[in-house]
């Protein structure tokens, strides 16, 4: 599969992913900052599952998102400017600041709806390929989620009613072990990957570190979808390094040794590694990408902390269509 | 302008049909509401008419109906889902809740979610305490969804019409003991505006605002109270969200005297909140003020039991006879 992909795909995952996990960092900075109210969740350490899948996404293929999204905007062609300034409130922002960190809608680029509800946004998803379906377009829909929605009804009805009406929508499960604080084995027995079986629909067990794993299991899940053979679920093991939110330490409920463990699979680290072992990049290219997405961050910032806050106005307005 | 007489449940379908044959990207999603024609026989012949796609069965499955919905409607759709009994909207409540209201307020405009959830309530019909809830107040508590509560053929018609082609989301609450009523209704579009109360009987005495099914117990108890010399008008508020407030208040301050009348519990119910408007706007009018609902506790089984709870025309008469003296 790894030979297939090519290096221009290769670059530009490594690209989303490294701006991912920039953004998130300074997310964090402003937070302890005070310039980023509310909440966040960050979603460092589950790079590869956002840029994998939406590198098999055409630009207008559709993504419906979640709490922990910011990764999810990245990858799907969100600039900062507009993420960062959503999560201060700013008039700039994917909802004109009414929405925060845990609601982005961008529809310039496929991203329909985040929801914060877990597991919420699972039959809004499907309601999203069934229109896809009914206006006859070869497009489909991604809905991210986590380990934790899996356990809640909606996930059930939704995945149901999408299998049995083959609808374009693949399902991304992010395991990412934890459900707040709750370890995913203490929430279920099977593999989640498991439960398409239940549905009459394929799922797959992705190595959520492997960003090519992803990618590959993505490209595969998308064209049985645009092909309208209904949904797909992936599962993709992943892991967030930090706690469920900005303001947790994630450390009451793991170990550090843990955490370390799965920071040596990182998968940025390791897609570095390959392009560098099979040529595919040099040192100096990967170094340009890098420092070219922090002075674009830096530039998002600014703007986003330039921009004023939206005016008193825009609620009386916003209520009603 | 030919008028027909219909039942209420035809005018819904009326409603429905037409809409669903004026516009492609009107389509019904919900359980056996297909080839079965509805729990209650509503969508009786749409199957037969618009087929599978347009007219789409699903399993039990009220999240994913209503989550369905808002997904489509973001997508340019008309979807009209139904939930079989209100009470079900509790299985739904996420999407219904904290999702639809607020698709188009958390995105600052960029979406907009168009979609009718149709359900019906099933108080006083020995359905026991599952099937039996009317609580409106928990959607004007709720904003961002609009509200409408028909008690008449035409009304359910006209409402259900503009409601399907508005842009705002809409909460559809049929009451299952007038799905069989017969009215009137004009061959001509007859779309009826949200937001506007129908004075459905004038009088000077006492204003009775009735919702849903309280209508035609409040026009039964103003022929009552005719007799009695006492002369009621009954005003319908047709929609909950926008409640038209404006007509409320006048009648209230011309009559004096003041009763709301509904199938939902007592506490918090839709009275409540006329009661605070009327006492804000317009206290220093009013002589008396009674809520006629029905008791704070689940509806009983027992036939006897249920006929204590369920509010009708004599309890309405009872109360405005009280404010009266």
């Amino acid at each position: 599969m790894d030979g297939v992909v090519s290096k221009s795909i290769l670059l530009s995952m490594y690209q989303s992913m490294i701006r991912q996990r920039i953004l998130e960092e300074e997310v964090g900075e402003l937070y302890r900052a005070g310039l980023i109210p509310g909440l966040a969740h960050p979603y460092v350490g589950q790079e590869a599952v956002a840029a994998g899948v939406c590198a098999a996404l055409e630009k207008d293929d559709l993504v419906v998102s979640n709490h922990r999204g910011h990764g999810h905007s990245i990858a799907k062609g969100v600039p900062e400017e507009a993420i960062l300034s959503e999560l201060m409130g700013k008039d700039s922002g994917t909802c004109s600041g009414l929405g925060g960190s845990m609601h982005s809608t961008y529809l310039q680029c496929g991203l329909m709806f985040s929801t914060a509800i877990v597991g919420g946004g699972i039959p809004l998803s499907v309601g999203i390929a069934l229109a896809l379906k009914m206006d006859k377009k070869t497009k489909c829909v991604v809905c991210f989620f986590g380990d934790g929605a899996t356990n809640t009804g909606a996930f059930h009805e939704a995945v149901n009613l999408a299998a049995i009406w083959k609808l374009p929508v693949v399902f991304v499960c992010e395991n990412n072990q934890y459900a707040v604080s709750a370890p995913v084995s203490s929430s279920t027995l099977a593999r989640i990957a498991q439960r398409s079986q239940a549905y009459g629909i394929p799922g797959r067990f992705v190595d959520g570190m492997n960003v090519l794993d992803v990618y590959a299991a993505a490209s595969e899940a998308v064209s049985r979808a645009k092909k309208l053979e209904g949904p797909t679920l992936l599962e993709c093991e992943t892991y967030r390094y930090r706690g469920h939110g900005i303001y947790d330490t994630g450390l009451s409920y793991r170990t550090r040794e843990e955490i370390a463990k799965w920071m040596d699979r990182d998968p940025i680290q390791a897609l570095e590694k390959k392009l560098l072992a099979e040529k595919l990049a040099t040192v100096e290219e990967l170094e340009a990408i890098r420092s070219m997405a922090k002075e674009k961050l830096k530039e998002a910032v600014k703007f986003a902390e330039e921009r004023p806050y939206p005016p008193e106005s825009l609620l009386a307005k916003s209520l009603w269509a | 302008m030919q008028l027909r007489t219909i039942s209420y449940a035809q005018g819904i379908r009326e409603a429905l049909a037409e809409e669903m044959r004026r516009d492609e990207k009107v389509f019904l999603i919900g359980e056996d509401i297909g080839r079965f024609g509805g729990a209650f026989k509503v969508t009786e012949g749409l199957f037969e008419e618009f087929g599978p796609e347009r007219v789409r069965d699903t399993p039990i499955s009220e999240n994913a109906i209503v989550g369905a919905a808002i997904g489509a409607a973001i997508m340019g759709y008309h979807p009209v889902a139904e939930i079989m009994y209100m009470d079900f909207l509790h299985e739904c409540s996420d999407q219904l809740i904290n999702n639809l209201p607020k698709m188009h307020f958390m995105t600052g405009g960029k979406l907009k979610a168009p979609a009718v959830i149709r359900t019906q309530y099933s108080f006083g019909r020995n359905t026991g305490a599952q099937h039996s809830q009317f609580f409106p107040s928990l959607y004007m508590n709720t904003p961002g969804i609009l509200l409408a509560t028909p008690s008449t053929p035409a009304d359910a018609k006209g409402l259900l019409k503009t409601a399907i082609r508005g842009s705002n989301p809409v909460l559809f609450v049929e009451a299952n003991a007038l799905y069989s009523s017969k009215g009137e209704v004009s061959d001509d579009e007859a779309l009826l505006e949200f937001g506007e109360a129908d004075i459905k009987r004038e009088g000077n005495d006492v204003t009775v605002v009735a919702i849903s099914r309280m209508v035609r117990e409040a026009l039964l108890a103003a022929d009552t109270l005719a007799s009695e010399g006492i002369s009621v008008e009954v005003i319908d508020p047709r929609t909950l969200v926008p409640l038209d407030t404006d007509t409320i208040i006048s009648s209230a301050k011309k009559t004096g005297r003041l009763i709301t009348a509904e199938d939902s519990c007592r506490t918090c119910g839709v009275g409540a909140e006329i009661v605070a408007r009327i006492a804000e706007r317009a206290m220093d009018y009013l002589e008396g003020i009674e809520r006629v609902a029905c008791p704070d506790m689940p509806a009983p089984f027992s036939p006897p039991l249920l006929k204590t709870c369920v509010p009708t025309s004599e309890t309405i008469a009872k109360a405005a006879r009280k404010i009266m003296q």
